[in-house]
């Protein structure tokens, strides 16, 4: 519907265009369609500016329809194919029963990609929904087109959304100053709005600053820039807390489960890796069902997932507890070696069953894109992600302290003896406890599919690092885990923009190293004789 | 501690397993031409060589319809490096000197190929290597049938400079020694074209890095600075996918930022929802939407060899084509499967490739190829938006590294793989 | 006396392991070198550098039983000596090439040349010599072993902490040669040897002399190891792995104990390692992988922990299965039966293979013997 709008709009726009094109109508217009037909990048590009400078009633239509890949082009003529499929012809906008024979859809590379994001930008300021007034606005704002400027002023004059105002003051702002021939006046109060922004953006376009400038104008830009930049150094900070908290719940989520089997029951459980791989393939297996039979459903295919991953691992995990490591305890390390064999029999299982290459795994709406916090940029799938990580510590906390299976394991951590003879089944909450610490994996299979390849050798690439968070925080103690991973998170990403990644690990593993010696039992350690069973 | 006869069976054990292994049966038929197919089946590259080892079945199956070679059927004989690059030089020289084969297609990583290499040059049989790579090498006993840096990075380069406007440049790869040559040669022709040192930032990642917010974060500050900026990535297979993930989520377009890579293809993007990445570039000599005729028999082909309708096909994989039609070819001419005669045999010899032309083996060991720069598209296709206008010869040397500008390789009059043009004598040298 | 240490109450076990690696050491050269290719008794030259790579393992499963077996220290991370023991005879052969490297600089090698170094990196100094690279081969993993070693064992770290800060140490080691800066040659590591001592490397006379040297130093490991552990001195460390906290109580100074086994076991793997290069023709940062570490602990259980003869058994027992398996129509299936192995093996045999053989040879004899007769239990 929005596009009859955007119709009617674009009658004002094009008065304002018109007032600034030289050479008549139909012969731009006829160039643009001679343009469109040839099947070049340039031309392509060119043929755009020129329908928006050559104001044909049918310009909206059809950049728009270029930008979805639905333009089609040939010797015959032009023709746009409606979103709903009918055809349209370009140049007299009648309704069409077929397309003239050998036309082709107008590929599109970068260049046109970005020559039709400023021709819509500035082609939908006047659109009556301010949010996509407020997005041309942003658009405009990137492409800098000086052309633009008249319909700016004119949005600005009309404008009474503030968000849209704002945006659209913005984008005035960074054409004056990319503009040469501009007020210095009106040049100094743009920069001013743009120290205002304070983005890096408004950083890119301050440092655009053109043509010959005044003193005053240079004085101005550099003093915003340094503001901005002194703003930005703070927001650094605070975006690198964010990555590393974020890499902290990642690890997080991969260790809690080997927190909880290796405090429990003291097994060295290497193939914890591939539960969480399981966990991702449950989500790939989940998202193709839905694919294929309720497409509708594909928001949810995260939370229908989880369930599922939760029971595909954790039922691996008491197959695993019950057929093989049962038969170990009181050999830890010898539990080390059977499960190492495990998880190498799953890794080729899993590369036999689903082929050794990626799978896709897609991202619902709810997980896809990212939104500004002040200076600091946020994604959603890292959001939901330490949300994530958040509910499952706290219902695992819950497990622990209010549930008698709770009860049971934390007896068991601490005296196995003790608590067999106190009338515990260790043997039963062994296999709860395996099955629990692996399903916890599973659900960190399907966090990590998000940000990860879904591949046999997921698991492999996380449980070094895993290991790591448990023995640094401490064994048995979720706390210490909690601690452990987001530690080991935040200093991985404070250090990285100073060192770079390898060397940051590197230094990172160092410290750990180091550590172990001053506190050998990790930060949180049990106190009591368990510790020496 | 009391001994017996008890304990000698361990140690006999081991005696006669080593007994064992030296007695097995030479190569027990004559009538077949065996193959050795070198590529990891499991391990870490599993994931990229299993679709090669299987393109050679292909290969070898469909030549064998047609009635082998010099009128012997061929015989592949597949054998697991996992991913081990000692077990590569092991492998190898189990193919050769067990199997007796008469020439191998295999490895990924220069690492790999690096540790088979003596091997092939001691027992003098004949490798194809179907991966671009650094270059830097010319030997008697490899065929490089992947590209050469110039074969894919500069022409890249070339064409985000002069399409995209492109003035800022971050080199982003992993830390090995592909990435950092072609970087290194990069720099130097991005300077000899007159790029400041300040606009181009270089990073290397460890293999499999999977977090990239802060790296991407500082390309989004990178391309802050006024100026166009394109980001050339060398980033290796495993760690590309978290990378594009954190590149569309934090809104990195192709518009603002685009992205060419030259080891991402149509099988690294099929575990990736491509829809934020349309626009990001790749470089490489064959992409699957290339329209030919052979091109559609061969996807066909392939589809039905793997019997999935959804499987693609990349560009190692044409490179194994070439290679094995090559081979193919060079045995007929030399009327012999001897690898001494068909090394010698081999330049020279043209075969057609995927997109319409024809490749030719050069004295150097390496072939012509086109270089094409592909969009990646919403169903993650390629869409060729730029193509050289013929074939363009591997460079063994680099042009543009001041170590090896005067090194040329030569097996047909020089018999040198790094002969110095400048100081006519062949073993590299100033 | 020397005699005496090494060769007191040796059991026939450790007497014809003795004997078959010093035949193996005279005999496969020799039938590699005097009989014809065609015969019965030739053992080709590609099975001898296979063995010489399964005897270089046996080294390390040696010396990582030492420290496991008898000391009860897990090391998850020694790989990572052997590794380093690699790399020093690795540079020592990358100086050898001299200038018949492509590039032909007489000084860099070819890597550096690739990447733009203008200079020697001073810790390549002086691996052009031979005695000094070997002096580096047994100093450098030692070094790390007594630093890691000094640190770990007097603040009393051990069991699985231990285990999981050696794989960390490992795996530090494991990212930092990978970094093409630190002037090992990155992922790459170190390849195209020419010379050893003036002699080709790919000769076969070379290998042979290697394959004989392999045998030698494994015959050399064994007895130190076997010296150490039936010494006075081995008798505490035996107990310190039974029972730490009570030696200590009794006034032993067990970090000191475990600080020389666990020294004296990173020189043997780094010998392992230096052997392990020339044979195999590369060296490169994959051998400090974590999963190599772990799959040298998986030979030594296989074998038979705590009985030296085993680890060695069992490091040619898996190296040579995975060979047979990575080949033919298994070879996609190979994991099948390497991961079937671990289990079964830690299931079923928990003594080892040796062990387990000796426990039925036992079993066996009982009936014959006094019935009170015990079989002894696992050294």
């Amino acid at each position: 519907m929005s596009f009859f709008y955007r119709l009617l709009h674009l009658g004002v726009i094009l008065v304002a265009l018109v007032a600034a094109s030289v050479a008549s109508f139909a012969q731009n217009a006829d160039e643009a369609f001679r343009r469109l037909a040839a099947d070049s990048y340039s031309d392509t590009t060119r043929a755009v500016e020129i329908l928006v400078a050559s104001a044909h009633p049918n310009a909206g239509l059809m950049v728009e329809a270029l930008g979805d890949g639905r333009l089609l082009a040939g010797p015959g003529g032009v023709v746009v194919k409606t979103a709903a499929g009918g055809l349209v012809d370009a140049r007299t906008g009648q309704t069409l029963a077929a397309a003239p024979e050998g036309l082709k859809a107008v590929r599109l590379n970068n260049s046109v990609r970005r020559a039709v994001q400023a021709a819509l930008g500035g082609l939908s300021l006047l659109n009556p929904d301010p949010g996509k007034r407020a997005a041309a606005a942003e658009a405009v704002f990137k492409s800098r087109d000086a052309g633009l400027l008249p319909i700016v002023e004119t949005a600005i004059g009309k404008e009474s959304d503030p968000r849209a105002l704002a945006a659209l003051r913005q984008a005035q702002a960074a054409i004056l100053v990319a503009k040469p021939d501009a007020q210095p006046l009106d040049r100094l109060a743009a920069i001013d709005v743009l120290r205002e922004r304070g983005d890096q953006e408004a950083l890119a376009t301050l440092r655009a600053l053109s043509g010959e400038a005044t003193p005053a104008l240079r004085d101005a830009q550099a003093k915003a820039i340094s503001a901005i930049e002194g703003r930005l150094r703070l927001w650094d900070i605070a975006q690198n807390l964010w990555y590393g908290l974020s890499l902290g719940s990642v690890l997080l989520l991969a260790a809690i489960g080997l927190a909880i089997t290796f405090g429990v029951m003291g097994v060295i459980n290497m193939a914890h890796g591939e539960m969480v791989m399981l966990g991702a393939y449950t989500t790939f297996v989940v998202q193709e069902a839905i694919r294929a039979n309720a497409p509708w459903l594909f928001d949810w295919s995260l939370a229908i997932a989880l369930p599922a991953a939760f029971i595909v691992s954790g039922a691996v995990g008491i197959a695993i507890e019950r057929g093989v490591i049962r038969f170990l305890y009181g050999r830890p390390l010898e539990t080390l070696l059977a499960t190492w064999g495990i998880s190498l029999i799953l890794q080729q299982t899993v590369r036999t069953a689903f082929g050794p290459t990626n799978r896709e795994v897609g991202a619902p709406a709810f997980m896809s894109g990212a939104f500004d916090l002040g200076g600091l940029a946020i994604t959603y799938n890292r959001l939901w992600i330490i949300v994530f990580t958040a509910l499952v510590f706290l219902a695992l906390l819950a497990i622990l302290k209010l549930t008698p299976m709770g009860l049971q394991m934390r007896a068991v951590t601490q005296n196995r003896r003790m608590a067999s003879a106190m009338g515990i089944r260790t043997g039963r909450i062994d296999a709860l406890t395996f099955g629990l610490g692996s399903g916890v994996a599973g659900l960190a299979g399907v966090a990590l599919s998000q940000i990860d390849n879904v591949s046999p050798n997921l698991g492999q690439s996380y449980i070094i690092d895993s290991f790591m968070v448990v023995v640094f925080g401490g064994v048995g103690n979720l706390w210490g885990t909690l601690v452990g991973a987001m530690t080991l998170g935040v200093a991985n990403k404070l250090l990285e923009p100073y060192a770079g990644a390898v060397l940051g690990k590197i230094a990172l593993l160092v410290c750990i190293i180091l550590f172990i010696q001053k506190r050998p039992r990790g930060l949180f350690a049990l106190k009591g004789r368990a510790v020496e069973a | 501690m009391n001994s017996n006869r008890r304990e000698f069976l361990g140690t006999a054990l081991a005696g006669a397993a080593f007994l064992g292994s030296s007695w097995r049966p030479a190569a027990a038929q004559q009538e077949t031409i065996k193959i050795g197919i070198l590529h990891s089946l499991s391990g870490t590259m599993a994931i990229s060589e299993t679709t090669l080892k299987d393109v050679m079945l292909m290969l070898v199956e469909e030549q064998n319809k047609k009635g082998g070679v010099l009128g012997r059927k061929l015989e592949a004989v597949v054998v697991d490096p996992a991913s081990n690059w000692p077990l590569f030089a092991e492998k190898a020289r189990e193919l050769i000197t067990k199997d007796k084969v008469a020439a191998c297609f295999g490895c990924w990583t220069s690492v790999s190929r690096k540790s088979v290499l003596p091997v092939f040059k001691e027992l003098d049989n004949i490798l194809f290597y179907p991966v671009q790579y650094e270059g830097e090498e010319s030997e008697r006993n490899v065929f490089y049938t992947g590209a050469a840096p110039n074969q894919q990075a500069i022409p890249a380069v070339d064409y985000l400079a002069k399409e995209e406007k492109v003035e800022r440049w971050v080199l982003a790869g992993t830390d090995y020694v592909y990435p950092r040559t072609t970087n290194k040669i990069l720099e130097a022709y991005l300077k000899s074209k007159g790029v400041k040192p300040d606009d181009i930032m270089i990073n290397y990642t460890p293999f499999g890095h999977s977090d990239w917010q802060t790296i991407v974060s500082d390309i989004k500050k990178f391309g802050s600075a006024g100026k166009k900026t394109a980001v050339v990535s060398t980033i290796n297979g495993d760690a590309n996918v978290p990378f594009y993930k954190e590149l569309g989520n934090q809104g990195i377009k192709a518009t603002d930022i685009p992205v060419v890579a030259f080891s991402v293809g149509e099988e690294e993007l099929a575990g990736i929802d491509t829809k934020p990445l349309v626009g990001h570039l790749a470089a490489w000599n064959y992409f699957e939407s290339i329209d030919t005729p052979e091109n559609k028999a061969f996807i066909k082909q392939w589809q039905a060899f793997t019997k999935n309708p959804k499987r693609v096909t990349n560009d190692p994989m044409e490179a194994h084509y070439i290679g094995f039609n090559m081979w193919v070819k060079a045995v007929e001419k030399a009327k012999s499967t001897d690898p001494d005669k068909v090394i010698d045999a081999l330049p020279g010899i043209e075969a057609p490739n995927l997109t319409g032309g024809t490749s030719k083996m050069l004295p150097n060991h390496h072939i012509t190829k086109p270089v094409f720069i592909g969009e990646i598209k919403d169903d993650g296709q390629f869409d060729v938006v730029w193509k050289t206008d013929g074939l363009v010869a591997g460079d063994a040397w680099s042009k543009e590294l001041e170590g090896s500008r005067d090194l040329i390789g030569d097996w047909v009059d020089k018999k040198c793989g790094n002969f110095n043009v400048k100081t006519n004598k062949c073993g590299g040298g100033a | 006396m020397i005699a005496r240490f090494f060769l007191q109450n040796m059991d026939r076990r450790g007497g014809i392991f003795l004997a078959i690696v010093l035949a193996l050491a005279l005999l496969v050269p020799l039938s590699n070198l005097l009989m014809p290719a065609g015969s019965a008794f030739h053992v080709p030259t590609s099975t001898m550098s296979l063995w010489g790579k399964y005897l270089c393992y046996a080294l390390l499963a040696i010396s990582l039983d030492l420290v496991w077996g008898y000391c009860g220290i897990l090391s998850l991370g020694h790989g990572a000596f052997f590794a380093l023991g690699g790399y020093a005879m690795g540079m020592y052969l990358m100086r050898q090439i001299g200038s018949r490297g492509v590039y032909g600089n007489p000084v860099l090698p070819d890597f550096m040349v690739f990447l733009n170094w203008q200079e020697l990196p001073w810790y390549w100094y002086g691996f052009s010599s031979f005695p000094f690279a070997m002096l580096m081969v047994l100093a450098v993993p030692g070094l790390l072993a007594f630093i890691f070693g000094w640190f770990a064992f007097r603040s009393r770290v051990t069991g699985v902490y231990l285990s999981i800060i050696t794989q960390a140490l490992t795996y530090a080691l494991l990212l930092a040669f990978f970094r093409n800066d630190m002037g090992f040659g990155g992922n790459n590591g170190l390849t195209d040897f020419k010379d050893i001592l003036g002699f080709e490397v790919q000769a076969q006379g070379t290998r042979a002399a290697l394959f004989s040297m392999t045998c030698v130093m494994l015959a050399a490991g064994f007895l130190i190891a076997r010296g150490i552990v039936v010494s006075k001195l081995g008798k505490v460390v035996i107990a310190i792995r039974d029972a730490e906290s009570r030696i200590r109580f009794l006034g032993y100074r067990v970090d000191r104990f475990k600080l020389f086994v666990f020294t004296v076991s990173a020189c043997m793997a780094g010998i392992a390692g230096a052997l392990y290069v020339p044979q195999v023709g590369i060296i490169n940062p994959s051998e400090f992988a974590p999963a190599n570490s772990i799959e040298t602990v998986i030979w030594v259980a296989v074998g038979g922990r705590g009985t030296l003869v085993g680890a060695a058994l069992g490091a040619v027992v898996v190296n040579w299965a995975k060979t047979v398996f990575t080949s033919g129509f298994m070879a996609p299936y190979w994991l099948f039966a390497l991961g079937g192995l671990f289990v079964v093996v830690t299931l079923f045999l928990p003594k080892g293979i040796l062990g387990t053989a000796e426990a039925l040879w036992a079993r066996r004899r009982r009936p014959a013997s006094a019935p009170a007769a015990e079989p002894a239990p696992a050294e």
